[in-house]
């Protein structure tokens, strides 16, 4: 469908002489003088499955709307494909939407739900036909062509609106909360055939969601979204490894905050609040701005528990307790409580049949880290 | 004669001969108290005594309404000779007919106005103002309705007299009211994404609007049409003030029977209004729910 977008490299966004696909300028969408979206700025390349990510309220659903232009903006630019999409109504944008409610026409069969956007471009009934079976098929259900969609499923309604947004070849799919009204299997699996279609098709997807975990599998870049602005953008592991504020730190997943203050004679050395420890930090991490002291986030599974202090150097040790652990199968969860009284959680594999380390409640044990594991965060 | 038909409105005066018809199941499925059950019994009662009363007589044989004769149609036959009630009742469905269709309309555009244009200053009063019409006493809207009809032939000549037509258009303005409310409150439940999904692919305001929305609201303007065709067949007050000499509607024939002293054929015409108008609401009431439970989420 889009031969372009498979011969891109697989990160434009890196590359200099890439031009974006979809470019947001200044966006800002008040609502009775309260800004739902505050100005953000963002690019978005062709191919891309991206991901607008945020809890209920931060403003992912009007971004969404007013890419499809079901809004207007109150400031602010959108270019799609190099063409200024101000003014437009919905009907001429080239981007179609996958609503959360699915939004599937309950007086039309699911054939006839496909088609109406066909339709409505004028298209010969010869060519609608062709192009209704064709997704049907992708989506797999050539067999329901005749039914009402309160015959179908969840799921199956949930296929039927994605059919319908893609049969007229949008440049852009907009998906708002696609798998949210799915129970966990299916949501899985669908996951999974919502990658496949993008990958054939080649279509630029931007999904919004609230769930980190549907954001995390299927988006090529996420941009995490609070109160109307972006707070990051990028890749699943960027996000996650190199959160750069606690909130995006805090969204993604459980992670250890340690607050504290820099040492001003050691750089690479901050003091923790909490415990009086020190904690060793990537001297270049910039934290030296931080007047009001600083957070250190520390992933659960990137801390070993041993017996005996960890000697290794840059690595930051703690001494404490098990006070629980849960035993989930291919991991292993314990929340240690350290001398000073701080509880850290702790996520190990179990890789072996039986762990090297067995630990049982009341354990005395250490707790370690390297230097680069640490990351901090002033925001 | 006269103090029959007084007796007829105190059913209490009377045999009650279908008081056990009433609707009211009366085997408990499981232990109900007693004075539940006696409120749901009486209140039935004082609602549906009178009117199966009345149906009840009218298939007396005898010209009297103290004394049962014997079961009889002749009432009904001698109703379809009377070509004065005929004639009213052909103006009376006439009226109902045109007055529904266009307050359905009407009350479909404004309803349709009052949830799609987001808010504006005034929409609560503007909504106010739609529902008003339903709780207005008929006595003023009809008599403000007799007064504009008058200034207007005064100053412009039309309408000329009054008669079927200005009831017609006092029909349109009460039964719009209704239509405006039944079908405000569909499309209030109505999943406004679906519009937005057609108009995403490609659907024009109007075409969304021919394609998506009037068919999905399609029920609620039946309910309303025929909710208005009751509301205009049953009305007397409002078009007693703007009816003309030459125009009686069958309410209008019945109550100037009343007066004179009421015959049985009164009441076979009666018990046919009764039918037709249980049939209406009851339909409309069916269209209401099927579509509801045809329209709520489907199963997951």
């Amino acid at each position: 469908m889009n031969e372009g977008g498979r011969e891109q490299t697989a990160r434009p966004w890196e590359d200099p002489q890439a031009q974006p696909f979809i470019r947001i300028e200044n966006l800002r969408k008040e609502f009775d003088g309260f800004p739902a979206v505050d100005g953000v700025s963002l690019e978005i390349y062709q191919g891309e499955l991206f991901a607008i990510l945020g809890g209920s309220g931060c403003g992912k659903s009007t971004l969404l709307r007013l890419l499809a232009g079901f809004e207007t903006p109150t400031a602010g630019r959108i270019f799609i494909d190099g063409a200024d999409m101000a003014g437009l109504p919905p009907y001429e944008r080239p981007t179609n939407m996958m609503f959360q409610s699915y939004a599937v026409f309950p007086h039309y069969s699911v054939a006839e739900n496909v088609a109406y956007g066909l339709k409505k471009e004028g298209l010969d009934k010869a060519e609608v036909n062709a192009r209704v079976e064709e997704l049907l098929e992708l989506v797999q259900l050539g067999d329901f062509a005749r039914r009402k969609p309160r015959q179908l499923s969840g799921g199956q309604q949930q296929r039927v609106a994605l059919a319908r947004a893609l049969v007229k070849r949008p440049k852009v799919l907009l998906l708002d909360e696609p798998l949210a009204a799915l129970d966990k299997n299916l949501r899985e699996r669908t996951q999974f055939e919502l990658m496949n279609i993008q990958d054939r098709l080649g279509i630029t997807f931007i999904v919004v969601t609230h769930d980190q975990d549907e954001a995390m599998t299927l988006a090529s870049r996420i941009a995490v979204m609070e109160a109307g602005k972006f707070l990051q953008t990028g890749t699943p592991s960027e996000v996650y490894e190199y959160p750069n504020c606690r909130f995006v730190a805090d969204f993604f997943g459980t992670i250890n905050l340690f607050r504290g203050h820099p040492e001003t004679c050691a750089p690479g050395r901050v003091r923790c609040e909490e415990t009086g420890t020190m904690i060793l930090v990537d001297p270049d991490a910039g934290h030296d701005e931080a007047a009001g002291g600083l957070t250190v986030a520390v992933r659960p599974e990137k801390i070993r528990l041993s017996r005996e202090p960890s000697t290794q150097d840059g690595h930051t040790v703690m001494h404490g307790k098990v006070e629980d652990l849960a035993y989930y199968g291919n991991y292993s969860v314990y929340r240690i409580r350290t001398d000073s009284g701080k509880l850290i959680q702790v996520s190990s594999q179990n890789a072996g049949r039986s762990a090297e380390l067995t630990l049982e409640w009341e354990d005395q044990v250490y707790l370690s880290w390297p230097r680069e594991c640490s990351v901090v965060l002033t925001r | 004669m006269q103090t029959d038909s007084i007796s007829l409105a105190r059913p209490d005066m009377q045999p009650v001969p279908n008081s056990r018809s009433t609707g009211l199941d009366l085997r408990p499925m499981k232990p109900r108290s007693t004075f539940v059950l006696s409120c749901l019994f009486f209140g039935f009662a004082f609602l549906y005594i009178p009117i199966l009363t009345m149906i009840a007589w009218s298939f007396n044989d005898s010209r009297l309404m103290s004394v049962w004769t014997g079961f009889s149609f002749r009432w009904y036959a001698a109703l379809w000779e009377n070509e004065q009630v005929i004639d009213a009742l052909l103006l009376s469905l006439r009226i109902a007919f045109v007055s529904a269709t266009f307050a359905t309309v009407l009350g479909t555009l404004a309803a349709l106005a009052m949830t799609r244009m987001g808010r504006f200053r005034g929409r609560t009063a503007f909504s106010g103002m739609l529902a008003a019409p339903l709780v207005m006493p008929e006595v003023i809207t009809g008599l403000s309705l007799l007064m504009l009809f008058v200034s207007l032939q005064v100053l412009i000549g039309w309408p000329a007299g009054r008669g079927a037509d200005t009831i017609a258009i006092a029909h349109i303005t009460f039964g719009m009211a209704y239509v405006a409310v039944v079908v405000q409150s569909r499309l209030a439940a109505m999943d406004r994404s679906l519009e937005e999904a057609a108009m995403d692919l490609g659907g024009r305001p109007m075409a969304v609007t021919l394609d998506i929305t009037l068919p999905l609201i399609a029920p609620a303007m039946l309910s309303g049409w025929l909710l208005a065709f009751t509301l205009s067949l049953d009305d007397l007050v409002i078009a007693s003030f703007v009816s003309g000499p030459e125009s009686s509607t069958l309410p209008m024939v019945i109550y100037s029977k009343v007066k004179l002293g009421i015959t049985p054929d009164i009441n076979a015409l009666a018990a046919i209004i009764v039918g037709i108008v249980g049939t209406g609401v009851a339909i409309a009431g069916w269209l209401m729910v099927r579509t509801a439970r045809r329209q709520a989420p489907a199963r997951r």
